[in-house]
This record gives structure tokens, C-alpha cells and sequence, in this order.
């Protein structure tokens, strides 16, 4: 026998006990989060239909961070990330490529663009694939503008801009489609969500769906929601991107990670976007 | 230069010889229960060090998921498993080697990683690099490591 026998039952009860804490019991709920006196954001939310058989209820990674940490997003001026959002205006208004043009040109103004970070990544019929906001605004730079050499995927240039993009949606509730045409995309990233990857076989569900609210060493699990992104991390003083912290998650699996605007990733973000609709868009957030 | 070569040569015999008597990786027989009763190493084990092992991030790292009321001088215990109290009691040494060892013959699909298990994993990486893995994968643990690892679970007979 595995277990001793005649300890059988204490066994069952000492995992009982031992398993109470995958209670969700740390969970902050109930608080509000209020950007600046006035957007309001819903942080907590039912959960989408098909997570139902999961779990009820869907939490921003707001709700559980520390009362310091979650201060920091209450205000622009208090917000780090904020700066981030400046460089991000300024290069929108800024002429690039040999068209002459900026994104002003064609947006007018960055809240023009309000609604588009709630409903990304979305399937792109002139292209025949899922665009992410860094896909589309690649899209734009060399289809549009005549940039030869457009954002990296993941560079600084792109973080800031994505980080504009996101506040101007701020307070919108995330709506991507996960049926039609981008269906495909949709399966794809569910099955990588699932996967235990690495050597130490670790699925983004052992962490985001089994274990949120629970402690892994000091860390304290969200559901890995991404309506917050980009964030600004109190780890690394900058605003990171979706995929950079997707990498990061698969290398701390002890895996070989996926590449950013990978199909796998972009599949991966339209799968974990969808596990947050209902939520609202909160980017750039605070996190630690 | 050929003084180097034969010192080396020296040095894999000398480790080879050492480690005659550590079962690898690949030829580790457990029981249908997923028991091994076998030593890896033949070795007794060292259960002080089985507890560092057991705390240190970059070795065992086991609180990263549990608690260890014996190990509270460690900050952060986790909570994605059960608390390791009592375990000694609950459980006998082939067991809990068979546990360490590769934990989803005990717990399938456990969140568990496999401590003494080197294939069927899925996208390998080199350590915490991001990349491939490069040529033949280590186990988490060594050998010994795990005997160690052992010796301290045994000790945790209070609750
Ligand atoms: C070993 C555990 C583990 C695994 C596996 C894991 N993560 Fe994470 N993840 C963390 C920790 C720890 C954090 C930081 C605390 C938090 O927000 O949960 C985090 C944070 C995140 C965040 C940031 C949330 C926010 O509000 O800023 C996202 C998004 C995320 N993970 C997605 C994923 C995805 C997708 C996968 C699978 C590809 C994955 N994670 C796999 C441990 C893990
Ligand atoms: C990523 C999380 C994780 C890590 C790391 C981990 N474990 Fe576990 N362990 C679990 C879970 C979860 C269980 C419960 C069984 C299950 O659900 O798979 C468990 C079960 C156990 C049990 C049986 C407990 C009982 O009461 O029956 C022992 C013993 C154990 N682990 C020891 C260790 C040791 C020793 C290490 C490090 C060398 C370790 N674990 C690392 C998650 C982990």
C-alpha cells in the first residue's frame, strides 16, 4: 500500500484539511475600483458561459494585489505607466515612413480609437487571421505608412503604443468573438492553455484556473486575466506586454517558450481575452 | 595539454565508479503502485539536508506549494498543495520515493512536478532559459538529492 494502512483515514482527513486552502478564501472581493473619480471598472464579473462548468465568477488581476499596489492604478498621476501613455501620444502624432504620415492622419486622435483594445485580438478578413492591436498597428506602419522597418513585436516603441491604445478603452467591457471565423484560433489557444508544458509540467490552468487566490511561494495567484495589459510591473519599472508576460509564464514551466506574435500566442491571447469578457478594459494597470 | 586529457579522463573514471550503484533516471522500477522500495543511490539518506533541499528555490523548492510547520524559519510557504505535516505518518518511505520520483504515477496529471523523471515532457526547455533543451535533459533532483529529500519526509510524523 501506497499510504500506510492503518492511517488510511487520517491521511483523507489530513488532505482535507491540507486542500482547505484551495478555498478561493484570499480573495479580496468586493472593493471598487474607480480610475481618476470617474471611469468606473466592473473587477469582478459571472464568468462567460463556456467557463461555467469551471468556475462562477471571473476576477481582474486587480482585486488581488496588495492596497499599495492597487492605489498606484487609481490615479494617472499616481500611475507609472501613465508616462508610458505620453511617449505613446507623442509618437502617434509623429510622422513615420516614407508616406509622411503619422497615426494621427488617419485617426485623428487617440480617442478615436476607443473601443478597439475591448475587442482585440478579432478576426481581420482582408488578412484571413486574428490581428492583435501590435498586428494591426504592424499592419498599418508598412501597409499604409511605407515603414520598411515597423515596431518590433515587443519593443519599446510598441509597449507604448499599445499602451495608448488601451487607455483610451478604459472602463469598456471586453467583448472579443470567440465564434465564426476566428473559432479556429479560439480552439487553438484553449488547447495551449491546457497543455502542461515544460519540466516541470505546468499548464496556465494548474496556476490561473486551479490555483487563483492560493499562494505559490510569495506569490499570490490571479486567474491570469489580461484585461489589465499592458502593465506597468513594479519588478521590472516599465509596461509589459501580453505575450512578454505569456513568455515568462512558459519559462518559469522550465519550457521552451513560444515566440511573441507567434501564431501560438496570438491564439493563446484571443482564448485568455475571451476568459475575461465581461470584465473591463483596465490597461495600463499596476501591477507588481 | 596531454597532462589535462589524462587528468580528465582520470576525473569521468573516478565519477563513473562513484556513481556505479545510482540507479538512473530511465531505470527506475516501481511497483504497480508507483512504489519504489529500492534506494536510488544505496546510500542512506540525509534528512538536514533533505530539508534544505526541500526550502532552497533552486533546488527542490517544495514550499513553493507547501506548508511545513518544521520549516517555518523559511518564509513563504505555498498553498497549491496539502501541508507536508504528518506526512511521515501517512506515508512509507517506497511510497513517498515513488512520489518524488515521478508524481503522477500517484497523482495523475498532479500539478506536481516529477523530481527524478527525464522524458515525456512536452516542449523541454534549457532550465529557466526559454530555449530547447540541449541534448539529454537532468532530473530536477540528483539521485541522492532525492534519498535526502526521503530521509526528511520520514521525520514529519507529528501533525
Ligand atoms: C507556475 C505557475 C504559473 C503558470 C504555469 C502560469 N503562470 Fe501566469 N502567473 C503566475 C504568477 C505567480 C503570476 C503573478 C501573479 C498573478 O497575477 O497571478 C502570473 C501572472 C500572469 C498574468 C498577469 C495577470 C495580471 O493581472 O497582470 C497573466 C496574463 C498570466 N499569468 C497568464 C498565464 C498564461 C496564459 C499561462 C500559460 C501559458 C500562465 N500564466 C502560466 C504563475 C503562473
Ligand atoms: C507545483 C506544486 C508542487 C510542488 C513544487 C511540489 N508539490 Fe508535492 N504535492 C502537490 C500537490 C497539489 C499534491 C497533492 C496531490 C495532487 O493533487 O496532485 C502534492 C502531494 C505531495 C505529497 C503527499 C501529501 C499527502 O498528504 O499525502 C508529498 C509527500 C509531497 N507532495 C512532497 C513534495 C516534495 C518533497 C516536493 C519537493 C521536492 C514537492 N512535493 C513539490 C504540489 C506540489
Amino acid at each position: 500500500m501506497t499510504r500506510n494502512t492503518l492511517l488510511g483515514g487520517v491521511a483523507t482527513a489530513g488532505l482535507v484539511v491540507g486542500m482547505a486552502g484551495i478555498g478561493f478564501a484570499d480573495i479580496r472581493t468586493g472593493d471598487s475600483l474607480v480610475i481618476n473619480g470617474e471611469i468606473a471598472m466592473i473587477t469582478e464579473a459571472p464568468a462567460p458561459e463556456f467557463l461555467q462548468d469551471r468556475f462562477s465568477t471571473i476576477y481582474s488581476g486587480w482585486v488581488f494585489r496588495t492596497d499599495e499596489t492597487r492605489a498606484m492604478q487609481e490615479d494617472d498621476f499616481d500611475n507609472p505607466a501613465m508616462l508610458y501613455v505620453e511617449q505613446g501620444l507623442t509618437a502617434f502624432e509623429t510622422a513615420m515612413g516614407t508616406e509622411g504620415k503619422s497615426c494621427a492622419s488617419c485617426h485623428e486622435n487617440a480617442e478615436s480609437l476607443a473601443g478597439v483594445r475591448a475587442t482585440y485580438p478579432k478576426w481581420d478578413d482582408a488578412h484571413g487571421t486574428v490581428q492583435t492591436v501590435e498586428m494591426q498597428i504592424i499592419e498599418c506602419q508598412t501597409e499604409r505608412m511605407g515603414m520598411a522597418e515597423p515596431y518590433g513585436y515587443d519593443s519599446q516603441a510598441m509597449r507604448n503604443m499599445a499602451s495608448l491604445i488601451a487607455s483610451v478603452s478604459r472602463g469598456q467591457t471586453v467583448n472579443v468573438a470567440i465564434d465564426g471565423p476566428a473559432a479556429e484560433t479560439w480552439a487553438l489557444g484553449e488547447e495551449v492553455y491546457y497543455t502542461k508544458y515544460g519540466q516541470l509540467e505546468l499548464s496556465c490552468a494548474d496556476c490561473h484556473e486551479n490555483n487563483y487566490g492560493n499562494l505559490i511561494r510569495a506569490d499570490h495567484l490571479s486567474q491570469g486575466q489580461i484585461n489589465g495589459f499592458p502593465t506597468y510591473r513594479l519588478k521590472n519599472a516599465n509596461v509589459n506586454s501580453v505575450h512578454g508576460r505569456f513568455r515568462g509564464c512558459i519559462r518559469d514551466t522550465r519550457a521552451e517558450t513560444f515566440a511573441v506574435g507567434s501564431p501560438e500566442f496570438v491564439a493563446l491571447e484571443l482564448y485568455v481575452a475571451s476568459r475575461g469578457n465581461g470584465l473591463t478594459v483596465e490597461g495600463p494597470s499596476v501591477r507588481n | 595539454m596531454k597532462r589535462q586529457i589524462m587528468l580528465a579522463a582520470g576525473l569521468v573514471l573516478a565519477a563513473t565508479s562513484l556513481q556505479a550503484d545510482v540507479i538512473a533516471p530511465n531505470d527506475v522500477v516501481a511497483n504497480e503502485y508507483g512504489e519504489i522500495a529500492a534506494s536510488l543511490t544505496g546510500q542512506p539518506g540525509d534528512p538536514k539536508r533533505g530539508a534544505e533541499i526541500m526550502a532552497s528555490r533552486g533546488a527542490g523548492n517544495c514550499l513553493a506549494c507547501h506548508q511545513v510547520s518544521a520549516l517555518d524559519e523559511y518564509a513563504w510557504h505555498g498553498e497549491v498543495g496539502p501541508s507536508l505535516d504528518g506526512v511521515g505518518a501517512r506515508w512509507d518511505e517506497a511510497g513517498l520515493r515513488g512520489l518524488i520520483v515521478n508524481a503522477d504515477t500517484m497523482f495523475p496529471q498532479s500539478i506536481m512536478p516529477s523530481f527524478y523523471r527525464v522524458s515525456g515532457y512536452i516542449r523541454p526547455g534549457d532550465a529557466f532559459t526559454g530555449k530547447a533543451a540541449q541534448g539529454e535533459l537532468s532530473p530536477l533532483l540528483a539521485a541522492q538529492d532525492v534519498e535526502d529529500v526521503v530521509a526528511y519526509l520520514m521525520t514529519l510524523t507529528d501533525y
